[in-house]
């Protein structure tokens, strides 16, 4: 006869779930916000984007190529991926050759050096922005405001300062009360994007579009980003109801920073998040603690970087102990 | 809400192409070609010798064992070798050869079509019957079925399950045989609960088969002890253990077996068989199976006797497609690939199954990514990521206490992994070492 058959083990067929859709789909998800961040912040936000990804994109071909020898698997869209989140944890003024470094540096020593995709223990685009932070503090930490939207405080000039929670705080621990800011506060403006921060975690309602599109593709499940919310929720709720006038309530701390872009598109990261739902409840948990400990207790205005970045150290260890109720552990369920 | 198993699970495209195909019967071929070890367990012994003349019907050769079971004459005709053959995947193992000539069976099986409901018989001549005529579990699993319905000393058997299930993609032959044979089959499983000594019986049906449903809830109706389960489209809802879950709510315990939670399952297929062995005095000679495929000129169920080349099922519906490059025996989940199409349909062929080139090759595996898939869809709750890379380093002392040995093999996580890694494999490794390991502690 005849022609040749094909003979592998079962399951002979497979799921139409690939690396590069899954990516593709987190792309997708960042879009809204994206676009929120080109109508708040114009051209600027665009330029930082795509010099961020170029040079993601860039950086691992080279290194997987001329470095470690291997076939380069940019086709996956993960350093795509890590190159827009980089972007988006950025101020939309910063000058583009800091983005490059931001982007060697997440790419370079926070994927490739452990073995690039899969490999890495840290989020590679927060290992980027933190680098940053600690090498260049002031022009991560100013912010241009949006046209539209009163300088806050009026201590600022117009075209930059602080964001919401950088000058929430120097007011509280100036001696003021939540009482004297809260007219300097808007939530519309939180909710649609119209304040101060990285360009990309500034637009609450497009994160959260893109939250709704991530769950509709099961690309993620909702437990990492509900446990860290809920945890800030009901941590910095506790410390509200005992402080009115001097914590600032939950909603706000939720709203502001990087707790949506954190929560959703950070701390679910694949490869630098648990396994188990469980695990993920433990992760989420200790994100949460510990951003709003920065937050209040800290040195630093945000601490959503720092929290994410701690709780992937503990990644392995809550692999490792953390397994999932096996089947015939359950007790009968009632008829 | 639908009854289902509660931990992991898939939805795979069902692709039941063959779903309103009739059972049809299938001419004899010239030559079948009967292994003689269809079953887990030790193979039959030969009771004839070349040049021996047979009947359809007539024991061939007898049970090697405790797990073991009987073989008959599917046609009738001269027994003409007595070597061995290569089998589907393309190992020679002993069976007997017989050339076809004329259909003549031996003249206790009644083969009218009267349906004979009262079975006077005790539970013990019950299952004698069913030993004698060689029926073994038609699932796929082919585990002897007299020695699932002897229950331990000490067990109880408290519920019969029967799987009307099939949630294999592609398969339809069970969905046939529960609209066409209902009324056998009922029977059927009301002699196995009277071997087993059980009051109720549930039939769990996949809820993708509403018209199978409606038929046998009625044919319920009337009867007392059996009930129809619909259950949710949701693969391996037919894994033995999850099938269990789903219908009673019961886990049963990690290395143990149905029986530990009262809990006898048997195939719709066995069903039947017993019907017809108990009721009609007819061995396992033959079985219904799906042929089907994509390409497929006309996906068929057809009624075929055991040892009839598999190249003879696909040449009668049409032929092996063009675009067909991987023959399965079985569903495409866990079925197994055919090397050799000369060889013959056994007592577990459920199906024969043709997948075009595009199915038929893995996409290139990439890096892990972590993504928990996996661990989120295995129906046993284990860490499909974890054994399967701890089993490819060869870490297989790590891999007892992480339960591989309860791995199912139901494929689940290498139909997910978006990085398209072979996890099954290197898992059935590992597995097959843990085994290795803990015989030689016990010995």
């Amino acid at each position: 006869m005849e022609k040749k058959l094909v003979i592998a083990p079962s399951p002979h067929i497979h799921g139409n779930m690939t690396t590069t859709r899954l990516m593709r789909d987190v792309l997708i998800a960042l879009l809204p916000a994206f676009i929120v961040s080109v109508v708040v912040y114009g051209v600027s936000a665009v330029i930082i984007t795509a010099v961020s990804v170029a040079s993601c994109v860039l950086f691992e071909s080279l290194i997987s190529r001329f470095l470690l020898g291997k076939r380069a698997t940019i086709g996956d869209l993960s350093a795509v991926v890590t190159g827009v989140l980089l972007a988006f944890n950025l101020p939309s003024s910063l000058p583009v050759w800091m983005v490059v470094i931001g982007a060697l540096v997440a790419i370079g020593v926070g994927k490739m050096s452990f073995g690039g995709l899969g490999c890495n223990p840290f989020n590679p685009a927060l290992v980027g922005r933190v680098f940053l932070l600690i090498s260049f503090p002031v022009q991560m930490t100013t912010f241009p405001t949006p046209a539209g939207v009163n300088a806050l405080g009026g201590a600022v000039d117009a075209v930059s300062g602080p964001t919401i929670l950088s000058f929430v705080r120097g007011a509280l621990k100036g001696g003021m009360t939540t009482a004297d800011i809260a007219d300097q506060i808007s939530y519309g403006d939180m909710l649609l994007g119209f304040k101060a921060g990285s360009f990309g975690e500034v637009a609450a309602l497009a994160l959260l579009l893109g939250f709704a599109y991530l769950l509709y593709r099961k690309v993620i499940t909702w437990h990492v980003p509900v446990f860290v919310l809920g945890t800030m929720f009901v941590f910095s709720g506790l410390l509200w109801l005992i402080d009115p006038l001097h914590y600032m309530n939950p909603v706000f701390q939720i709203l502001t920073g990087g707790a949506l872009l954190g929560a959703i598109f950070m701390a679910t990261d694949y490869v630098t998040s648990p396994m188990t739902h469980k695990g993920m409840a433990i992760y989420g948990i200790g994100i949460g603690l510990i951003t709003i400990l920065i937050r209040v207790w800290g040195s630093y205005p945000e601490g959503m970087s720092f929290a994410i970045l701690i709780m992937n150290a503990v990644v392995p260890l809550i692999n490792k102990y953390v397994k999932p109720k096996r089947f015939g552990a359950v007790t009968a369920k009632k008829k | 809400m639908l009854k289902s198993f509660r931990i992991g699970g898939i939805h795979p495209p069902e692709n039941k192409l063959s779903r309103k195909a009739a059972i049809t019967p299938m001419p004899l071929p010239e030559v079948v070609v009967i292994p003689l070890s269809q079953h887990i367990g030790a193979p039959a012994q030969a009771v004839v010798a070349k040049g021996d003349v047979v009947k359809t019907g007539q024991l061939i050769a007898q049970s090697g064992g405790f797990v073991s079971a009987n073989i008959h004459s599917s046609v009738s005709g001269t027994v003409t070798s007595l070597d061995p053959v290569a089998d589907a995947g393309g190992v020679r193992r002993p069976a007997i050869t017989i050339r076809v000539e004329g259909d003549e069976w031996v003249d206790t099986i009644d083969r009218t079509p009267n349906l004979i409901k009262e079975c006077n018989l005790t539970p013990q001549e019950i299952i004698a019957k069913i030993a004698a005529a060689g029926i073994v579990g038609m699932g796929g699993a082919t585990f002897p079925t007299q020695v699932k319905l002897s229950v331990p000393p000490g067990k109880k058997a408290e519920y019969l399950i029967i799987n009307g299930v099939e949630c294999e993609p592609y398969l339809t032959a069970d969905h046939r045989v529960m609209l066409e044979r209902g009324e056998e089959l009922l029977v059927g499983v009301q002699i196995l609960a009277k071997a087993l000594g059980v009051k109720q019986a549930f039939i769990g049906i996949e809820n993708n088969k509403p018209d199978a449903i409606k038929h046998l809830t009625e044919l319920c109706a009337n009867t007392v002890g059996v009930e129809v389960v619909p259950l949710k489209v949701k693969y391996p809802q037919g894994g033995e253990k999850q099938l269990i879950d789903a219908v009673i709510g019961r886990q049963v315990p990690s290395g143990g077996l149905p029986i530990d939670v009262g809990a006898v399952v048997q195939n719709v297929g066995t069903s039947l068989a017993v019907y017809e062995a108990v009721q009609k005095n007819k061995p396992l000679i033959e079985r219904v199976v799906t042929v089907t495929g994509k390409s497929l000129k006309k996906p068929s169920n057809l009624l075929v006797r055991v040892g009839t080349p598999i190249n003879a099922l696909i040449a009668y519906c049409g032929g092996l497609p063009d675009a067909a490059r991987k023959v399965i025996n079985g569903g495409p989940m866990m079925g197994r690939a055919v090397a050799n199409l000369d060889a013959s349909v056994t007592k577990g062929t459920s199906g024969i199954l043709m997948l075009d080139e595009k199915e038929a090759l893995r996409p290139v595996p990439g890096n892990c990514i972590k993504c928990a898939k996996c661990v989120s869809v295995c129906p046993m709750a284990l860490e499909p990521y974890l054994l399967s890379n701890k089993s490819k380093r060869g870490m297989f002392a790590d891999l007892e206490p992480l339960k591989i040995t309860d791995c199912i093999e139901c494929g689940s996580c290498s139909y997910t992994c978006p990085a398209a890694l072979p996890l099954l494999d290197y898992i059935r490794q590992g597995k097959a070492e843990v085994m290795k390991i803990i015989r030689s502690r016990k010995s």
